[in-house]
């Protein structure tokens, strides 16, 4: 019998839960995550083989890239796998020239780090094959190697799989057997504990069960040790692993992005999940049935992951965990605010208003703010929601929505309608708690078009748009994102950003998404677990960056190649002086507030508490 | 004139093409290409019926499961459900059936019941005949017609059908507060079952 083995290879390291990298994980989390569940404490990794046996039962195939390995061999691996992420995450955008400079005396790193991939190509043909046999069966999740479908005999499955996928549109019908399949650049797969598929991001999930078996029973094997995997890096892909009460998430990625970057990205797919569904009713689904087929109750909502996908891939705000809104003159949005401030009915809230897929204003309810702010990446998923879906742009839309960071376990009743038909750029999103205020927020929206009617607001804010980094007047500065922290004056507010449009020569989107790769690297030394830098200069081969980090704020900019450290340093300060001066425009600052609770006594714990009813008699999904 | 507003919701299986009827009915609009409701939506559009004007307000709800339990919220207070299945679709069929049963369970008493079979363009590969559909629509009192949100078949037709079976206002207004005071009544109702 073989035995699926992954820990002997040299070119590949399975990262465990180490007490390192748990500490250091929350660090770049901090914005949009709150701590990770309890995770098991870190122990010897002791494999239970029998337990493996169970979850996968390989067929001998006789290819020696099954690789068989005793308990000795096995617990004698060292699972930390510290020094081993850090030499891999290094592997980032290759530069031809990388130096750096820091203030962080924490950070001994040496000025030349060279990308690590080449170093470790392994000589040994065994060995390249048995890396091989992972890249396969994970990464590019090849099916026959998953002892069901051994090359020639292909599982009926599958077949069945395939073609019920093809009545489905565009990539869900993808043959996951093609290579084209495999070059995607990030596939993400969410499946349950039973091991059942929930969502693929290409290809059918049906085409993909067994893939999906296999990464659980990665899963299991390691959680068998009382432990917990969290990536497995090969030389051309990071396989990520984030597991989430009942659901398992996985992100296979051949993007230079870090680990932290890619469980940040898995946790907003799971977030999108419960704010579909609530973490309350999955958790009541699965402890009912185990193997239930949550795509049930995902079924017509593909799209909305699938845009969640593709807006992380190319919006900064999800790197930053921070909400980009559109820049207004000041006195438009302060009249849009007392708009919104206006228009109230009792348990109402959060007033939103959204322009171009962008942040206009917000207004919330006084007593919610008080305890707790929106979180951006609650804003995110709103965001992605209206974005994503065509279904908003007729008629008003009313449905629960449940808001992750917020209260994952409840629902919230939102209301949604375009206030400008049928071209559908402003976007009205009202919050209620209780589901039956349909038409009191419908009336709501009728107030707040009469008003901006008579303000004559649509043409002002169609004519607002994004800026161009000329505007700053800094010649070498091709582009930039800053983020200010939390300071006195907007303490408990939205976490925001604020970036130009990106110009020349960033039009293409290759060019756009080369750039934004840059950024993630830069973000990701910025925030990197075991050496975290304050300040980087990094000369890359088309252009500079420099990232620079303060208690005050966070900034990313890109300078033209032959810019100066002292030109770079001029042109910063020249920058953050704009900023200073256009923030009222660039920035949601003073953002109103109303008062729906009908009884001033109430707090918001007991407005929370009403969300727990009309969650439970609302949406209870068994 | 009189105006008399008619709350009215639509209920199928997902992909039976309920939206498509009400765009159809709303904008006279036809998008072979639209994504799944989320939640429900809402539409207003005023007829003339005889001496009277009657405002349609629509909901028309998402066909996925996870929507399921909000259904009551729209066909509480309504005066005419249109149920929807697609002929092409078996199980939608089925799904028709178990709306059927709901709403004599729980909808409301008199609700008037109108059965659209969609996608009747699609006749080639029809699944459910018409006959066992007009069958069992007679033998509900409902009001049955093959339509085509594409080709625009049959669809104002639903709609002018439901005016036709909706009981005329008496003086005393007894029918007329049911269908206008929608407010009042769904706060009332929201006693008694939440």
């Amino acid at each position: 019998m073989f035995i699926l083995i992954l820990f002997v290879c040299s070119n590949w390291d399975v990262i465990m839960d180490a007490d390192t990298l748990q500490e250091g994980e929350e660090q770049p989390m901090r914005n949009c995550a709150p701590p990770s569940d309890s995770e098991a404490p870190v122990g010897i990794l002791a494999p239970s083989l029998p337990l493996l046996r169970n979850h996968t039962t390989p067929e001998p195939t006789g290819r020696h890239d099954f690789v068989s390995v005793d308990e000795d061999q096995i617990s004698s691996l060292d699972p930390s796998g510290d020094t081993k992420v850090e030499l891999h995450s290094d592997a980032g955008p290759s530069s031809k020239l990388d130096s750096e400079e820091t203030d962080s005396p924490s950070c001994q790193r040496s000025v030349s780090t060279p990308p690590s991939g080449r170093e470790d190509v392994p000589t040994d043909p065994d060995q390249s094959d048995s890396g091989e046999f992972v890249v396969t069966m994970l990464a590019k999740a090849k099916l026959e190697e998953q002892g069901i479908g051994v090359k020639g005999r292909s599982s009926p499955l599958i077949e069945a799989g395939i073609q019920e996928a093809s009545a489905l549109a565009s990539h869900r019908d993808e043959d996951v057997t093609a290579d084209s399949w495999r070059q995607h650049r990030k596939h993400v797969f969410v499946l349950s504990e039973a091991g059942k598929p929930i969502y693929s991001r290409y290809g059918s999930e049906e085409a993909l069960s067994s893939t999906m078996g296999v990464m659980m029973a990665l899963v299991s094997f390691v959680q068998s040790g009382d432990n917990i995997i969290r990536s497995v890096y090969t030389e051309e892909h990071t396989v990520v692993f984030l597991q989430k009460g009942p659901l398992v998430l996985v992100c296979v990625s051949s993007s230079c992005q870090s680990e932290q970057q890619l469980r940040g990205e898995l946790l907003y797919v799971y977030y999108q999940i419960i704010s579909m569904l609530t973490q309350a009713s999955i958790s009541r689904i699965f402890e009912h049935k185990k193997n239930y087929d949550l795509r049930r109750l995902l079924a017509g909502s593909e799209k909305i992951l699938d845009g969640l996908l593709n807006l992380v891939d190319s919006d900064p705000s999800f790197l930053l965990a921070a909400v980009h809104c559109l820049p207004l003159v000041s006195s438009l949005r302060d009249s849009l605010s007392q708009i919104l401030q206006k228009a109230i009915t009792p348990n109402l809230v959060f007033s939103i208003l959204i322009a171009k897929n962008q942040l206009l204003t917000i207004v919330q309810e006084k007593t919610v703010i008080e305890d707790v702010r929106l979180e951006p990446a609650d804003v995110h998923l709103l965001l992605n929601l209206i974005g994503a879906s065509s279904a908003f742009q007729a008629g008003e839309i009313w449905t629960p929505i449940c808001l992750p960071l917020f209260n994952p376990d409840c629902y919230f009743y939102a209301y949604i309608s375009y206030l400008d038909p049928p071209e559908c750029t402003v976007c009205l999103l009202l919050l209620s708690t209780d589901k039956e205020a349909f038409y009191a927020v419908a009336e709501c929206k009728r107030k707040i078009e009469e008003a901006m009617t008579a303000q004559n607001s649509l043409s002002l804010i169609a004519k607002a748009q994004s800026y161009s980094v000329s505007q700053v007047g800094v010649s070498d500065l091709r582009h930039f994102m800053y983020k200010p922290f939390d300071v006195p004056d907007n303490y408990r507010q939205l976490t925001q950003f604020t970036s130009p449009e990106m110009e020349a020569p960033y039009c293409s989107d290759e060019e756009k998404m080369r750039l934004l790769d840059l950024y993630r690297y830069m973000h990701s030394r910025i925030h990197s677990t075991s050496r975290p830098l304050k300040l980087i200069y990094h000369v890359a081969e088309k252009e500079t960056l420099l990232a620079w980090v303060t208690s005050k704020f966070e900034l990313y900019t890109c300078f033209n190649p032959l810019v100066t450290k002292a030109c770079a340093i001029t042109a910063i300060t020249k920058l953050l002086r704009w900023i200073k001066k256009e923030e009222d425009r660039l920035f949601i600052r003073y953002p109103p507030k109303y008062s729906t609770t009908p009884n001033p006594s109430k707090s918001s714990k007991s407005s929370k508490s009403e969300q727990q009813d009309s969650a439970d008699n609302g949406l209870s999904l068994l | 004139m009189a105006l008399r507003e008619l709350k009215v919701c639509l209920l199928g299986d997902t992909g039976v093409g309920k939206t498509s009827i009400v765009w159809r009915f709303v904008e006279d609009s036809f998008d072979p290409n639209i994504n799944p409701t989320i939640g429900a939506s809402f539409m207003t559009k005023t007829v003339q019926y005889q001496n009277e004007l009657h405002k349609f307000l629509i909901w028309d709800t998402a066909g996925q499961e996870r929507f399921r339990a909000l259904a009551p919220m729209y066909y509480r207070g309504s005066a005419a459900a249109v149920i929807v299945y697609d002929i092409t679709k078996e199980d939608s069929f089925q799904t028709l059936k178990n709306w059927v049963k709901e709403l004599r369970q729980h909808g409301p008493p008199n609700i008037v019941v109108a059965i659209a079979g969609n996608k009747c363009d699609l006749s080639d590969a029809r699944e459910v005949s018409e006959k066992d559909a007009k069958d069992y629509a007679e033998s509900i009192h409902a009001i049955f017609v093959e339509t085509s949100a594409k080709n625009a078949i049959n669809i104002n037709e639903v709609f002018t059908e439901i005016s036709k079976r909706i009981p005329v206002v008496d003086a005393a207004g007894g029918s007329s507060a049911k269908s206008i005071k929608l407010g009042r009544q769904v706060s009332e109702s929201r006693k008694t079952c939440c």
